[in-house]
């Protein structure tokens, strides 16, 4: 299938994220955890939403498993589902890449935005996926995420965003790092528009995600275990000429050292997030 | 005496012999003028040569040079009546990040600058001009002030990157960062920021969102290190001056894509073989920088960054 046709037929499903997330499970019957090796039924760990049945290990989600998993059902319309990375720098092999990518995930960026109601709360919200280019932070990302933004302070609703990225596009060179500045504009503008922003940070999110949109919601969460931090674990024991412990940068390290406000299992996601949405809208 | 790069080699050697010559024949009868005049023009020409083609890899070891000038040098050049205040109120003191007040022009300003030390025993204490998230604080401490006394903020831009440590990491080096790109873009005050050295990924961008931005001639900006990118690309670390021309880290490509706004050219050389005549045409822009925002209203000040760096990308539709 030529590849514009394989987009535009994927356009149409834009609000019925469960169709879309059928396309995401590979074949296979088994699967193994990431963490512990145990093996199970795919469908065991698919009804979990990738949590490991024995050891709580969360498995980096999609973009669309993600929206399934916490929006009322048939809720979620897609903003801006076909922007995608320029190639500015002419930077050899990127169009390839991307390219690929684009076949691999279905997805046209590493973010998907839009808007969806969680238990019955309205919200704009953007999710990262890091199956795509290991969620680095390009031109069209920043982009997406800074409309999102904006959209929802134009609607005054509150704006949710799930994080998962490696760190920069290097490939964008220095477009890549001014995204970090550009989305901490739009936080700025709406944060200070009155309106709720709430940061999930999950596997992985270093670099310049979490030094810019992840790390400044009025509330910042993430999921169990998420590998949470600036500079890269080889690149700290290079500098410090020591071994850093294995709970560095977790999750729980994180939660121990003030840097974030709560874990949240992937379980209780949703549930947490209507509570809170609704805690903001009914003292409004 | 500087120490010399590898590809300004051929001017130092010819300027050696120069030298050599001149001193010849001030004790001898002979008369080499002719030769002299004829190696001096090509002297001339060979300098045009190489430091009018730098390649970006050249401008990397220009930027990284050890006497290249810090901060301070600029401080003690542009200003007068420098006082540097200190410390975050929440943790410590951060001497990689120097700031205070001064006056430009007889105009308040306030100063925030990534600072290097000048030997190894200054380079410990300034952790070599990378900062931990206590420095970031405190710029923000000291931005914040600036805005309530409606002082213009002028940093400069000079780091290898914000400090890649268990410690910082423990205290929130990617906050601290976010938290200043966040607040930086509120400010209703004027911000001018100048690379001046190495800007080396977020840790360069944790105090440079400005107004205007600009670029010594051969200072670099970049996403990452060219030896980091150069690791990841092609897993080969020595690739670094391929990654180098690749990203786009120099002044006058950064000019081209949009993302900064003034190269700042610099003496022949570089910056460090005449400090001075560097600060004099630092000078020139900031003075032009600073009249043209002095025009606008704090919530212009405040529109203006945000219409700058809201465009700044490039991307497609499919
Ligand atoms: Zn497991």
């Amino acid at each position: 299938m030529p590849l514009k046709d394989f987009f535009g037929k994927r356009k149409k499903y834009a609000s019925i994220p469960s169709e879309k997330a059928k396309v995401d499970v590979p074949e296979g019957l088994m699967q193994k955890c990431d963490n512990c090796k145990q093996i199970y039924y795919r469908k065991e760990i698919v009804k979990s939403l990738y949590v490991c049945p024995n050891c709580g290990y969360h498995h980096p989600m999609t973009a669309w498993t993600r929206i399934e998993s916490l929006f009322d059902e048939g809720t979620f319309q897609e903003w801006d589902a076909g922007l995608t990375s320029a190639n500015p720098l002419n930077f050899p092999d990127y169009e390839e890449k991307i390219k690929k990518d684009r076949q691999k995930t279905g997805l046209n960026e590493a973010v998907v935005t839009g808007t969806g109601v969680i238990e019955n709360n309205q919200v704009a919200f953007a999710v990262m996926d890091s199956h795509f280019r290991m969620g680095s932070m390009g031109s069209a990302i920043g982009e997406k995420i800074t409309r999102a933004i904006e959209e929802a302070r134009k609607e005054s609703i509150p704006f949710i965003i799930f994080t998962a990225s490696g760190g920069a596009r290097m490939q964008e060179g220095l477009l890549s790092l001014m995204q970090m500045a550009k989305t901490s504009f739009a936080v700025k503008r709406f944060r200070d528009s009155g309106n709720l922003m709430i940061s999930v940070m999950t596997h992985p999110t270093t670099g310049g995600v979490s030094a810019s949109f992840a790390s400044i919601g009025d509330y910042n969460f993430a999921e169990p275990g998420a590998l949470i931090g600036f500079a890269g674990r080889r690149i700290i024991e290079q500098t410090i000429r020591e071994k850093l412990p294995n709970d560095f940068q977790t999750a729980e390290f994180q939660l121990e050292h003030g840097q974030i406000d709560k874990v949240i299992h992937r379980h209780d996601m949703k549930k947490m997030l209507g509570k809170i949405l609704s805690m903001h809208a009914d003292g409004r | 005496m500087a120490p010399i790069m590898e590809f300004e080699k051929p001017i130092v050697n010819l300027k050696e012999k120069i030298k050599e010559l001149k001193a010849f024949t001030e004790n001898s009868e002979i008369d080499l003028k002719d030769e002299i005049k004829t190696l001096e023009e090509r002297l001339a020409k060979l300098e045009e040569d190489i430091y009018g083609n730098l390649k970006p890899w050249n401008r990397v070891q220009m930027a990284r040079h050890p006497d290249r000038p810090t901060t301070l040098d600029y401080v003690e050049r542009l200003f007068e009546d420098f006082i540097e205040f200190h410390g975050d109120r929440l943790f410590g003191e951060d001497e990689a990040i120097v700031s205070g007040i001064a006056y430009y022009k007889n105009q308040p300003v306030t100063i925030i600058g990534h600072q290097r030390g000048k030997d190894t025993k200054e380079n410990i204490k300034r952790n070599f001009g990378m900062p931990h998230p206590e420095g970031y604080r405190k710029a923000l401490r000291h931005m914040k002030q600036a805005e309530k006394f409606n002082r213009p903020i002028i940093t400069f831009i000079d780091t290898k990157g914000a400090y890649p440590g268990k410690a910082a990491e423990e205290r929130g080096q990617s906050e601290a960062i976010a938290k200043n790109l966040m607040e930086m873009a509120g400010l209703t005050v004027p911000i001018v920021c100048i690379v001046i050295g190495e800007g080396g990924s977020g840790g360069a961008l944790g105090i440079g969102v400005g107004n205007h931005v600009h670029m010594l001639e051969n200072s670099t900006y970049s996403v990452i290190s060219p030896e980091g990118a150069a690791a990841i690309l092609w897993k080969d670390a020595g690739e670094a001056q391929r990654a180098a021309e690749s990203m786009r880290i120099t002044a006058p490509d950064l000019k081209k894509l949009g993302v900064i706004d003034e190269v700042i050219p610099e003496p022949k050389g570089g910056a460090h073989r005449d400090i001075d005549k560097q600060a004099a045409f630092i000078d020139q822009v900031l003075e032009k920088s600073l009249k043209e925002l002095k025009e606008l209203s704090s919530e212009d000040i405040v529109e203006e960054r945000w219409q700058k760096y809201k465009k700044i990308g490039s991307f497609q539709t499919v």
